[in-house]
């Protein structure tokens, strides 16, 4: 047998992995594949599967019926007010926590992480009770005429809560990073303090926030816990996607609830592309992820 | 150094120090006061009756068996999917490692819905588990199926950066000086990652004791028997048993603060051991 040809016996018959004085990968890499292929992909499958059942026309039609494309809209579009929220307040207090010094400030820092931790059933309730016209900030509008609890506003104070941590977390080790020798520079040619933040600063932080913002669009686009106890729930006004599926489940429409479920996939599959393709677009301009 | 140069205006430091302030008052310190202050409005003993109702005690011991389940299993597939990410170099690497942060992108609801459509009662396979008198939508199976699948990520991506980060050159030196693999993970791999690991366990545990929107569409709400914490906390809440629902919420509550409490501590304390480039 000839050199090359021995060559070409061993190039096609290596393993599929890089050579690796290490044991266990067939094992590991087995369970980790079959376990993910079980539990995750296999289902999300047989949900696509059962959305396909329906057609492309199938599911435009159930996500085009009235009350379907009202709580879908409504999802939408509370989801990315209170996303752009959290992008303004979510950056100033990712400032104050990074640059400012003042008592309570590790504590303060450690209770950014709540809406990750706190059962979202909980947010819910304690939220309902705090906005409700009876409750501690409720009863402050109250007076006024403005109704915050079981309103759309609702929904809108349940996201806020929920995507809060997203654009703290992104921002926070971007602007711990990042070099004051910028800022020295820009201020010793003449900029004031603002033209420095909004010009130089700002800039650089925009790809952290902007993915910041996309998770926590995507997150409370499919949010489910904290927002039913504080939405009211009323078809065409505070109802939102995934309450509709729960709707569409408990009537047996297994189909419908598989159509709006896809449509809803297709907005986080969507979101969680544009992070992607900003963290290869921050990756390319700044040098890091 | 001059004010206003390098650093804001004592005028403009102040106002976004008051608006941080005034925001996360408003969103995380007044929610969490008020669970304890609504659990505790008509006193202490009304707050402890909440835990003498039996179907309270059914759904705390249904919690705790869910998790007890749920987080095992989710730390066998953490550490043996690091492994082969981390310390090996193979095609589809980076698609595996997209794929593992899947069920965080699913809006919970659904991620009980894909179950349903897999073993309810009109499901894909429901028939045939109906057949073999099992039963897995409407009772614990699903429940823990469903945990299983929303907290599955948790694990695997507080491993993976870390045990990169971390090389093979440690293993490769026991290896040589004649110990087996296991005992290699045992002793080296383990060991360095042990912080980490306690971190995802800690975070993998409190959601799949949390978990609510996944939970409740595989449920079915059968008091006692298939109601967990969450599920609970909704059905005293829509009862009006308001001092019942905040109570139950306490100790979903103290548990958060406990995982957050551990999760600084980790942090603060061993940060070198956790991996620099985490994603939240």
């Amino acid at each position: 047998m000839s050199v090359a040809a021995l060559r070409g016996w061993t190039s096609s018959h290596r393993s599929f992995r890089e050579p690796s004085a290490l044991p266990g990968f067939g094992i590991t890499f087995g369970f980790a594949v079959s376990y993910l292929s079980l539990i995750v992909l296999l289902p999300l499958a047989v949900l696509l599967a059962r959305a396909a059942d329906l057609g492309l026309d199938g599911i435009w039609r159930v996500a085009t019926t009235p009350r379907v494309l009202a709580a879908l809209q409504v999802s939408f579009f509370i989801s990315a007010a209170a996303a752009l929220v959290n992008a303004v307040f979510g950056s100033i207090a990712a400032w104050v926590l990074v640059r400012y010094e003042f008592p309570g400030k590790r504590l303060l820092d450690a209770m950014i992480d709540l809406p990750f931790a706190l059962p979202t059933a909980v947010a819910g309730i304690a939220l309902a009770a705090l906005y409700a016209t009876n409750g501690w900030i409720g009863s402050l509008f109250a007076p006024w005429g403005i109704k915050i609890a079981f309103t759309p506003w609702g929904i809108l104070i349940a996201l806020i809560f929920i995507g809060l941590p997203f654009v703290v977390r992104t921002v926070q080790p971007v602007l711990q990073d990042l070099d004051r020798e910028v800022e020295e520079a820009s201020a010793t040619l003449g900029a004031s303090r603002a033209q420095t933040v909004f010009r130089v600063v700002l800039p650089a932080l925009l790809p952290a926030l902007l993915t910041g913002v996309a998770l926590a669009f995507a997150r409370a686009v499919g949010e489910y816990g904290s927002v039913i106890f504080i939405a009211g729930n009323m078809p065409f006004v505070s109802e939102i996607a995934p309450l509709l599926i729960v709707t569409k489940l408990e009537e047996f429409d297994y189909a419908g609830a598989a159509a709006i479920a896809t449509v809803m996939l297709a907005i986080s599959f969507l979101a969680l592309l544009a992070i992607n393709g900003l963290q290869a677009y921050s990756r390319r301009r700044l040098g890091h992820a | 150094m001059r004010d206003g140069v390098l650093t804001e205006g004592r005028p403009v430091r102040w106002t976004l120090l008051g608006l941080t302030l005034v925001f996360l008052a408003l969103f995380l310190v007044l929610p969490l006061a008020a669970v304890f202050t609504e659990a505790l409005r008509r006193g202490v003993g009304v707050f402890l009756e909440a835990f003498a109702d039996p179907d309270t005690q059914a759904a705390i011991r249904l919690t705790l068996l869910v998790a007890a389940i749920a987080v095992p299993l989710n730390l066998v597939f953490g550490v043996s999917t690091a492994w082969a990410v981390a310390k090996f170099e193979f095609p589809g690497k980076s698609l595996l490692v997209t794929l593992i942060d899947l069920p965080f992108s699913v809006s919970p609801v659904v991620s009980g819905l894909v179950y349903v459509l897999l073993f309810g009662a009109k499901g894909l396979l429901g028939p045939l588990v109906d057949d073999w008198g099992f039963k897995i939508i409407f009772a614990v199976p699903g429940i823990v199926l469903a945990t299983v699948f929303v907290t599955f990520p948790f694990i695997a991506r507080e491993l993976i950066p870390l045990m990169h980060e971390q090389g093979t050159a440690e293993e490769e030196a026991a290896l040589t000086l004649g110990a087996s693999g296991f005992r290699t993970f045992l002793t080296v791999t383990l060991p360095n990652v042990r912080w980490a690991l306690l971190y995802g366990v800690l975070l993998c545990n409190a959601r799949a004791m949390g978990e609510f929107g996944a939970v409740s569409v595989v449920s079915g709400h059968i008091r006692g028997l298939t109601n967990t914490m969450p599920l609970q906390v909704e059905i005293l809440y829509n009862e009006y048993n308001f001092v019942g629902a905040f109570a139950v919420s306490t100790l979903l509550a103290g548990l958060a603060l406990v995982t957050l409490g551990a999760k600084s501590l980790l942090e603060w304390r061993y940060g070198d051991g956790l991996a620099r480039t985490r994603r939240h």
